[in-house]
C-alpha cells in the first residue's frame, strides 16, 4: 500500500537547478530500500517557490523539502522514509516551528495566496490525465456541451467579468461574443502561449503544470464561438511545456474529449500546435497569427479584428495561457464566484512573476487589487541584502516603473494604466538602489529596438532614435533639451505605431521620465550615474583610509591605471582607467569605491 | 533582427538530404506548413544555410525569397553553425537586474568573441538570449542545455573550465 507521496517539482526552474537527476536519485534509492510499494514519486508542475528549488514535499503529512540535492537522498529515505525522521536541516525554515512542521499554506510566501489559475499546479502529475480528471477536470466541458447553449456559455463567462490576462485586458466574454456572432462556416480558437515579456513564466508553469485545463477551455471557447480548429503558439525557448502539451493533446484524443462527436454530443473540436521561433512582436494578435500561417510575423492595421477577419481569413479569439486556465474554474465554481474576487473593474486572480532584486522569487497568484507592498513585503520577502526597495517593474517592455511612494496601490489594470505602467502578462521585477533607471529604460528599449519588426515607420526608426538619445545621455553628453525631445518622440511614435508593441515601447522611458526625472538630470547635468550603473559615469577612487598598500589591485589592474608604494595608499590614474572592476572584487579591504 | 549571410561552407549529406524530402513529402499542401518545414530542417542540419533554404523552397513550390524572408525574421532560425560549446547568456529582465549584462562582457572577454559570433576554430559561440524563464535562478546562462543559475561574474572561469 503506497503510505507517502513524494512530489517533486518537474518546472523549469527546478529542472534547472537538477530536479531530474534528484528524482533519478530517489526511484533508486527507493527500489534500494524495497520502498517501491510503500512510497510513489510524482513529477509535478511549477510550485511556485523557485528560490528554493528543486523543490520536494512529502504527503500526507506535507514537509517541505527546499533545495534537495541527489546527494541528499540517501539521508532522506533512510531517515524520514524507514525511520519517519524529518531531516530538519533541508526542511524550508519557515515551516519549521521548534519540532513542529507547519503547514506550507501557513508560509508568508503561501499565507496571502490565492491559487485559482495555478490550482493544480504543483499537485498533479501533468503528463496524466486521469490526475486532471480527479480533479474536476473536463467536467465544465461535459456540463457544457450537454446542458447549455453557446449563448449561455459565452454568458458565463461575461458575468464572471473575466479580462484578458495577456496584458491588455479586454473583457474576455466580449471578445466571445463576436466571433459567435461573425458568420462563417469556419472558425479558429488559439492560445498565445508566445509569453515573450522577459520576466514573465506564469505561462509556462500553466503549460507545464496543468496543460489539460488550457487543452478543456478552448474546446468549451470552441463550442462557444462555432469552431472545430484550434493551434497553441507555444515558444519553441519553453521545450517541458510543449512536450507536455503533446502529451496532453495525446491524451485527450484517447479519451475522447478531443476530437469527433466529444461526450456524443456531435460537437467536434481538435487542437495542434505550432512552435513560435523566437520573435517578439509574435505575442501580438495579429502577427501571432501571420506567423500560424508560416509566414513572417508582422501584424496589421485593425479592423478587421481577429474576430472577424483572423487566422486564414476566417473569424478567430486569441487568448492567453493564463486566462483560459481560469475558464474551467469559472464554470464549477459559477461566475459569480469568480466576481466575488477582486476589484469593481478586474475580477479574479492574477498570477505574477517575482523577480529581480527580492528574497522568494518565484511564482505568486494574489487577488486583484492587492498592493505592490503585500506581494513584495509579505510574500516576496523584501528587498535582500538590506538594501531599500527602488521600483517595480510590471509589464515588461511594454510597461513601467513603479516608485515606492505608490507602493499602497492596489494592483488591478486600471491602476496600473493610471501610474503609468500596464499589467502585461505579470512580470514583476523588483528594482533596489542598485539599479539605475537610466540604463533601465535603455534596456528595454534595447530589447523593442532589436524585436521591431520593421513594418511602421515610428517603431522602426523612432525607437531607434530614442535609443541613440539614451545612448547620448548615458554617456555623459545629453542634455536637459534632449530629455524633452525624448518625451516628445515618445509621444509620438505612442500615437503613431501600427502594432501594441510600437506603441507600447515607449513606456518603460515615459514612466521612468515620470517618476525619476532627477536621475536623467543627474546624468545630464552632474554627469553622474546616482546608482553607479552607467559606465561612462563612474569614476574609481581609492578610500586611502582604508587601503592598506598590499599592492594586489594594481597588480591585478589590466590598464596599469593603479600606482602607489607598498603598505602606502594607492590612487587611481582616472585618464588610463578602463573601469572594468577587476581591482573592487580583487580588493580585500573594500577601500576601491566608484561614484 | 540582422543577420548576415551563411559564411561556413556546406557540408550536407545524402542522408540529411533525404530527411528533408521526407519531411517536405509529409507537409507539403498543409495550410501554414512552411515554418514547420523550415524548423526540422533545422534540427535535420543544425542550422539553415542558403543550400537548405533553395531545397525547401524547390520542395514547397515558394520563392528562395519568402524561405529567406522567414529565416531571417525569426531569431531561432540559424544561417551559421552553432559552435560545439553553445553558450547563451540569459538577459531577460530579471537577470539583467541582477547583472547577467557583466557576466556576458567577461564571457566575450575569456573567449574572445562577441555576443552572436563563433569562435573561428567552431569550438565556441556566444548568443544573448532572450528570456528562458528561470527567472528563479537569476542570472541564469546555458552551455548547449546545461542550465548554470544564480552566478556571479566570479563563476564564468570555472564554468568555461569545464569545456
Amino acid at each position: 500500500m503506497i503510505r507517502s507521496h513524494v512530489l517533486i517539482c518537474a518546472g523549469t526552474g527546478c529542472t534547472s537547478s537538477g530536479s531530474a537527476a534528484v528524482k533519478e536519485a530517489l526511484i533508486t534509492e527507493i527500489k534500494k530500500n524495497g520502498l517501491e510499494d510503500e512510497i510513489e514519486v510524482v513529477a509535478t508542475g511549477c510550485f511556485g517557490l523557485c528560490a528554493l528549488g528543486p523543490i520536494m514535499i512529502v504527503y500526507p503529512e506535507g514537509t517541505f523539502y527546499s533545495k534537495v540535492t541527489a546527494e541528499d537522498i540517501p539521508e532522506i529515505v533512510s531517515e524520514h522514509f524507514l525511520k519517519g525522521r524529518v531531516v530538519k536541516r533541508l526542511v524550508y525554515q519557515e515551516t519549521l516551528k521548534g519540532d513542529e512542521i507547519l503547514s506550507l499554506n501557513d508560509t508568508n510566501f503561501y499565507k496571502k495566496q490565492h491559487r485559482v489559475a495555478l490550482r493544480n499546479c504543483g499537485l498533479i502529475n501533468p503528463e496524466n490525465i486521469d490526475e486532471y480528471i480527479a480533479m474536476d477536470g473536463y467536467q465544465a466541458l461535459a456540463r457544457v456541451l450537454t446542458t447549455m447553449t453557446p449563448e449561455e456559455t459565452i454568458d458565463v463567462v461575461l458575468k464572471s467579468g473575466l479580462r484578458g490576462r495577456g496584458g491588455a485586458g479586454f473583457p474576455t466574454g466580449l471578445k466571445w461574443s463576436f466571433a459567435r456572432k461573425s458568420v462563417s462556416d469556419k472558425k479558429y480558437v488559439c492560445c498565445n502561449a508566445d509569453e515573450g515579456d522577459p520576466g514573465a513564466f506564469m505561462d509556462r508553469s500553466v503549460l507545464e503544470g496543468d496543460p489539460h485545463s488550457v487543452i478543456e477551455a478552448m474546446a468549451i471557447a470552441a463550442y462557444a464561438i462555432g469552431s472545430d480548429e484550434g493551434y497553441i503558439y507555444v515558444r519553441a525557448e519553453y521545450p517541458i511545456a510543449i512536450h507536455r502539451l503533446e502529451v496532453a493533446i495525446k491524451q485527450a484524443r484517447e479519451y475522447g474529449l478531443l476530437g469527433k462527436d466529444i461526450f456524443g454530443t456531435g460537437f467536434n473540436f481538435d487542437i495542434s500546435l505550432r512552435l513560435g521561433a523566437g520573435a517578439f512582436v509574435c505575442g501580438e494578435e495579429t502577427a501571432l497569427m501571420t506567423s500560424i500561417e508560416g509566414k513572417r510575423g508582422e501584424p496589421h492595421a485593425r479592423p478587421p479584428f481577429p474576430a472577424v477577419k483572423g487566422l486564414f481569413g476566417q473569424p478567430t479569439i486569441l487568448n492567453n495561457v493564463e486566462t483560459y486556465a481560469n475558464i474551467p474554474k469559472i464554470f464549477n465554481e459559477g461566475a459569480e464566484w469568480f466576481a466575488s474576487m477582486g476589484t469593481e473593474k478586474s475580477k479574479g486572480t492574477k498570477v505574477f512573476a517575482l523577480g529581480g532584486k527580492i528574497t522568494n522569487t518565484g511564482l505568486v497568484e494574489v487577488p486583484m487589487g492587492t498592493t505592490l507592498r503585500e506581494i513584495i513585503e509579505e510574500i516576496g520577502g523584501g528587498v535582500p541584502n538590506g538594501k531599500k526597495f527602488k521600483a517595480a517593474q510590471t509589464g515588461g517592455p511594454s510597461g513601467g516603473c513603479i516608485p515606492a511612494s505608490h507602493i499602497d496601490v492596489g494592483i488591478d489594470y486600471d491602476n496600473l494604466i493610471a501610474i503609468g505602467s500596464m499589467m502585461g502578462s505579470g512580470g514583476l521585477i523588483v528594482m533596489d538602489e542598485d539599479n539605475c533607471m537610466v540604463d533601465i529604460a535603455k534596456f528595454f528599449l534595447e530589447f523593442t529596438v532589436d524585436e521591431s519588426c520593421g513594418k511602421c515607420t515610428p517603431c522602426r526608426i523612432g525607437t531607434r532614435r530614442m535609443l541613440e538619445l539614451l545612448n547620448k545621455i548615458t554617456d555623459g553628453n545629453g542634455t536637459l533639451e534632449d530629455l524633452d525631445k525624448l518625451e516628445a518622440l515618445a509621444n509620438h511614435i505612442k500615437s503613431t505605431a501600427l502594432c501594441g508593441l510600437g506603441q507600447t515601447a515607449p513606456n518603460p522611458v515615459l514612466s521612468t521620465l515620470r517618476y525619476f526625472r532627477d536621475e536623467y538630470v543627474a546624468h545630464v547635468v552632474d554627469k553622474k550615474c546616482p546608482a553607479g550603473v552607467c559606465k561612462n559615469l563612474l569614476t574609481y577612487n581609492i578610500d586611502a583610509d582604508k587601503c592598506k598598500g598590499c599592492t594586489a589591485c594594481a597588480r591585478k589592474c589590466p590598464a596599469g591605471a593603479i600606482t602607489g608604494t607598498v603598505k602606502q595608499p594607492h590612487s587611481i590614474d582616472t585618464a588610463k582607467c578602463i573601469k572594468c572592476g577587476a581591482c573592487i572584487e580583487t580588493c580585500k579591504f573594500n577601500a576601491i569605491y566608484k561614484k | 533582427m540582422k543577420k548576415k549571410l551563411t559564411t561556413v561552407p556546406f557540408t550536407g549529406t545524402k542522408e540529411q538530404e533525404e530527411a528533408l524530402k521526407a519531411v517536405i513529402a509529409e507537409h507539403k499542401g498543409e495550410k501554414g506548413a512552411l515554418m514547420p518545414v523550415m524548423q526540422k530542417a533545422q534540427a535535420i542540419y543544425g542550422y539553415l544555410p542558403i543550400e537548405v533554404q533553395r531545397m525547401i523552397a524547390d520542395g514547397m513550390d515558394v520563392s528562395v525569397e519568402e524561405v529567406y524572408g522567414i529565416a531571417s525574421f525569426y531569431a531561432q532560425f540559424l544561417l551559421n553553425k552553432k559552435g560545439e560549446v553553445a553558450i547563451a547568456v540569459c538577459l531577460g529582465t530579471a537577470c539583467y537586474v541582477k547583472g547577467s549584462g557583466d557576466i556576458l562582457n567577461e564571457i566575450s572577454k575569456e573567449i574572445g568573441i562577441k555576443p552572436g559570433e563563433t569562435s573561428a576554430d567552431g569550438k565556441f559561440s556566444l548568443e544573448a538570449t532572450r528570456c528562458i524563464g528561470a527567472c528563479g535562478l537569476a542570472p541564469v546562462l546555458t552551455v548547449n542545455d546545461e542550465v548554470y543559475g544564480r552566478l556571479t561574474v566570479k563563476d564564468v572561469p570555472d564554468i568555461l573550465a569545464k569545456y
